[in-house]
């Protein structure tokens, strides 16, 4: 089974949900069973999303604006609803993101151990 | 999004969506699944499970949606869901909605009183300047003595007041009509309705600015006098009427509703309002300072609250203090108080208001707790469905919100109920009222008590349905859901829960027994008091002399004049079928009934003892035969005569009471003293007779002076008869008297018993209504206790069997069961008494002949409550012992 044991998953933080999501839809538009997937690949299976988060967000995301939606057609030929970035998203997206880089490089240095900062 | 989203169809388009949305995203998971080799089925598991609960998402994704509509919509579905709910089990709903009908509706009854009489403002323009202006004699522990002519100028020009305005209510006979009629009669100064601020609706009212020294000739008269006697005579104004053979004009007819603002329900019920300068004839005396008339209302200047108005009148007091030392002798310490006018009209009434009010939101109280109990143990029963719900994806804050708001339409319901019967039965409710609560004709269902109704049905709602909704949160699902059959869910806390409010409701029950209880022992013992007189057979029938404004035109002016009078009455009285004894006195001497309370007291100087300090003691004008006739025995020296007329000295007889108070250690025969400072000669006392509790029911040691009807008149006169007379009786008075004089009313006929009867009569409502509020919440807290046991018992089934089927003997059996309740009732009892021991310490003064801590009553009070408990526990308890060992093991 390619899934792992549930302790090995993280749970994500809220608003980082948001941003991942707007990060995906970067390169096409996409439904929500295909945003789980290109998560969990996109994480080497690390990251879980849960449909109880996700669907909320997408929720949340179009009534912010930051994405749209449309009627479109699966693989296999079903109807199912896509959703896209817009422009807005795509300002949004780009301001968190710096904002997400700035974050990580302070965490980063915070946890670097002692003895590689000293050299 | 656009406010097209707020539209129904618009969000169930959404909801569809969302919903093939999410399937779309399981047929694909599964469709993936299969690609990688499951079987279909297993697939179809796989997926689901994968994706968790579908209702639950499908759920939190439109909390996203945001917006009031979904609140709005929510509610319905609950409200619908609710009514459901409660279709289903009729029982349950039939006997909530009753109980929250009694308490809504009587709750909001009772309110509808005090916001009438409490709450409203008085009907006239910035009713917040009126006052009523008492005068006090603090030195003589005196209150609300009188104003005079002086005194009235004096607060007219001192600038605190718009208007001042003396009032003196009386009856006069209203003449020249098929039949004389007897109106009450306010005689008021020419600014009195520029004072309230009120229009007539036709003609005019008085000038205020008109400065005739007597009267003016004018008067106004009331909406209901014009239509009953005038037939509502367009041409009524200028008309001549003769009231007391004195002449008024008609200038003014006052619209229906207009009440004149008194302390009294005749005053209230003035019909004319004739207009009187206050300095001028008949008022001889009017320039001194000792010649009082009854009081006056006056309007503070806009601007100044009553408390500013105090201090501005109290310094003028003060200054008039030293000014007239010889008038305000510094003992007698004479102070001016401003009442609101508001205060001054409803009276007493306030506090056993308030307390009635009290009392009916402690049943409500009580039967929010047993519903909330009801509803506990539905909640248990329900568990398994909450469990299932939530399984399916209920939020458990959905589903507390879903629990509240059933109860908040249970309560709304019953609500609604309460206040149906309410307005249905308003005019037959509000004749139980007594008829000496004022301001009843401003009583309405308005859309503020309608509000209040609405309001305290939502509070009620949420009171009772917080417990039971609170219980969602703690279901322990899986459990639930893996017990086979209906087993209960009911947690331990929620046992506690429910004990809890037995507890209370038998505490709140408790506290009203006691007060009800302390009330009924009051009232008994008041009716079971001696009297000190034989109201058994004694008829009274009321007229009255005219009294007109020029002392030239008085038939009877002095004792001697009237004598003729009276005899001739009596010797006809004397005649009339089945009468035994008859006597004339004046209105005063009628026991128990004192519409014109003013008159009856008298400012009396004791030779010897100064005069700058009158003591003010009751007294009345009778005939010889008072004391003999209502059977008041005497104690020393002799009666009254029909020798102790005006060719003889002043004599008084004086009740044991005024001769304890004023001659503790003496003989007070052949004292001396004058029933007024301004009374030209001594009157003697020559007798003493009994106590009797002719001025009030509670008390007989009210000091009361009597002085012969002979030598000094009285115009409002009393007829008593003693023996069988017939039901008639009033229409032969009538036919008597009026053959004497046919300009002479006679009115108000009405037995002894009835005035004694009539005299409790707000006492009688009040004990009444917290009587049915206490019996009303002792059966709420049985049912309550019966509940409860009843529960504990359907849940220990089992547990009874195995014992049962161990050999415990039903007598222990019983007494388990028992002990249970009766825990429950002794707690609450205990809780109560404390309770009931804070609030009866208010009740004193309203009580008679029992301490407000009286531990009989406490203590029978507690133990009926044990009582009912025990019957309450003892159907359950039975039905515990009828349990079959076999068919309860086997469950």
């Amino acid at each position: 089974m390619a899934n792992k044991p549930p302790t090995s998953r993280i749970e994500l933080l809220q608003g980082t949900l948001d941003l991942i999501v707007l990060q995906k839809l970067r390169w096409g538009p996409c439904h929500g069973y295909g945003l789980v997937q290109l998560i969990r690949a996109g994480s080497n299976n690390v990251l879980q999303v849960e449909t109880g988060s996700l669907y909320p967000a997408l929720q949340r995301l179009v009534r912010q604006g930051a994405i749209s939606t449309e009627w479109g057609t699966s693989d296999t030929g079903r109807r199912v609803r896509m959703y896209r970035l817009t422009p807005k998203g795509r300002a949004r997206l780009a301001a968190e993101r710096s904002k997400w880089d700035q974050l990580t490089d302070a965490i980063a240095g915070l946890m670097r151990p002692p003895e590689e900062s000293e050299a | 999004m656009s406010i097209l989203d707020w539209l129904p169809w618009m969000r169930e388009r959404r909801t569809r969506e969302l919903a093939d949305e999410l399937l779309a995203h399981l047929e694909m998971a599964e469709a993936d699944l299969v690609a990688r080799g499951e079987s279909p089925r297993d697939a179809a598991a796989h997926a689901r499970r994968e994706f968790g609960n579908v209702g639950l998402v499908q759920e939190i994704s439109r909390d996203h949606w945001g917006g009031g509509a979904m609140w709005i919509e929510r509610l319905g579905q609950d409200v619908r869901f609710a009514l459901r709910m409660l279709r289903k089990a009729p029982g349950f709903t039939a006997v909530a909605v009753l109980t929250i009908a009694l308490g809504v509706g009587a709750t909001t009854a009772i309110f509808s009183v005090v916001n009438a009489t409490l709450l409203h403002p008085l009907p006239y323009p910035h009713p917040e300047q009126l006052v009523r202006i008492e005068d006090d004699l603090l030195g003589v522990g005196a209150q609300d003595v009188g104003m005079s002519t002086p005194e009235w100028w004096d607060l007219e020009r001192s600038g605190v007041f718009d208007y001042v305005s003396p009032g003196w209510f009386d009856d006069n006979n209203l003449t020249g009509l098929s039949r004389a009629q007897r109106v009450g009669l306010l005689i008021v100064a020419p600014n009195y309705f520029a004072l309230l601020g009120v229009k007539p609706q036709l003609g005019v009212t008085f000038d205020p600015a008109d400065r005739t020294g007597g009267f003016n000739g004018q008067a106004v008269i009331s909406d209901g006098l014009w239509k009953r006697v005038f037939g509502s005579d367009p041409k009524i104004l200028g008309r001549v009427v003769q009231l007391d053979s004195d002449s008024y004009r008609i200038v003014g007819v006052m619209p229906p509703g207009f009440q004149a603002p008194g302390r009294t329900k005749e005053e209230r019920s003035t019909e004319v309002w004739p207009a009187f300068g206050y300095a001028g004839p008949p008022l001889t005396t009017y320039e001194r300072r000792s010649q009082h008339f009854p009081g006056a209302i006056a309007r503070i200047k806009s601007g100044l609250t009553i408390a500013q108005a105090q201090t501005r009148v109290d310094a003028l007091v003060r200054s008039l203090r030293a000014q007239y030392p010889a008038d305000y002798p510094p003992q007698s310490e004479w102070t001016i108080r401003l009442v609101p006018l508001k205060d001054n009209v409803v009276g007493d009434t306030r506090q056993s208001l308030l307390f009635l009010l009290g009392a009916v939101a402690l049943v409500l109280l009580i039967g929010c707790t047993n519903i909330a109990n009801l509803l506990l143990s539905r909640a248990s029963a329900r568990g398994r469905e909450m469990a299932v719900r939530q399984a399916l994806g209920g939020a458990a804050s959905r589903l507390t919100r879903q629990l509240l708001t059933e109860s908040v339409v249970l309560s709304m319901l019953g609500g609604a109920a309460g206040v149906a019967v309410l307005l249905g039965a308003k005019s037959s409710l509000v004749r139980l009222l007594p008829a000496s609560l004022p301001r009843v004709n401003d009583i309405t269902i308005s859309w503020g008590v309608l509000l209040f109704a609405f309001g305290i049905s939502v509070v009620a709602g949420a009171l009772f349905g917080v417990a039971p909704a609170l219980q969602i949160r703690r279901l322990d699902v899986t459990r639930v859901l893996k017990q086979e059959g209906r087993g209960s869910t009911a947690s331990g806390e929620q046992a506690r829960t429910r004990r809890v409010l037995v507890v209370a409701e038998f505490a709140l029950s408790l506290v009203l027994m006691v007060a009800a209880a302390l009330l009924v022992r009051s009232f008994w013992d008041l009716i079971h008091s001696p009297l000190g007189f034989d109201p058994r057979g004694v008829t009274v029938i009321r007229t009255r002399l005219p009294y007109p404004n020029d002392p030239a035109e008085d038939l009877y002016p002095t004792a001697a004049a009237e004598a003729p009078f009276v005899r001739e009455v009596l010797r006809r009285m004397r005649a009339l079928p089945g009468v035994e004894e008859a006597e004339l006195g004046s209105s005063s001497s009628i026991p128990l009934d004192h519409p014109e309370q003013d008159q009856n007291v008298f400012r009396v100087v004791f030779e010897g003892r100064g005069s700058e300090q009158p003591s003010f003691v009751n007294g009345a004008e009778v005939g010889s035969e008072y004391f003999h006739l209502l059977r008041v025995p005497l104690l020393r020296g002799r009666l009254l005569t029909e020798f102790d007329n005006d060719k003889a000295p002043l004599v008084v007889v004086i009740n044991d009471a005024m001769a304890r108070k004023y001659w503790s250690n003496e003989d007070p025969l052949g004292k001396r003293l004058k029933v007024s400072p301004l009374a030209p000669s001594w009157s003697t006392v020559v007798g003493v007779v009994a106590d009797a509790r002719t001025e009030s029911l509670e008390s007989a040691r009210v000091p009361v002076l009597y002085m012969s009807l002979y030598q000094r008149s009285a115009k409002h006169l009393a007829i008593y008869l003693r023996g069988r007379v017939g039901a008639t009786i009033d229409e032969q008075v009538r036919e008597q008297v009026q053959s004497i004089n046919s300009a002479l009313p006679v009115f108000a006929a009405a037995t002894l018993e009835h005035n004694v009867a009539a005299s409790l009569d707000a006492r009688r409502f009040a004990m009444e209504m917290i009587a049915f509020f206490a019996l009303t919440a002792l059966l709420l807290a049985g049912l309550g206790i019966y509940g409860v046991i009843s529960y504990m018992v359907s849940e220990r089934t089992h547990e009874i069997g195995v014992r049962l089927a161990l050999g415990a003997r039903q007598a222990d059996i019983l007494r388990m069961v028992l002990r249970q309740g009766l825990m429950l009732a002794i707690v609450g009892g205990a809780v109560g008494l404390i309770g009931a021991a804070a609030v009866t310490h208010t009740m004193s003064s309203v009580l008679y002949g029992v301490s407000a801590t009286d531990p009989l009553t406490f203590g029978a009070v507690a133990g009926t409550l044990i009582v009912i408990a025990l019957v309450a526990c003892y159907i359950p308890a039975r039905r515990a012992l009828r349990i079959d060992p076999m068919s309860a093991l086997r469950y």
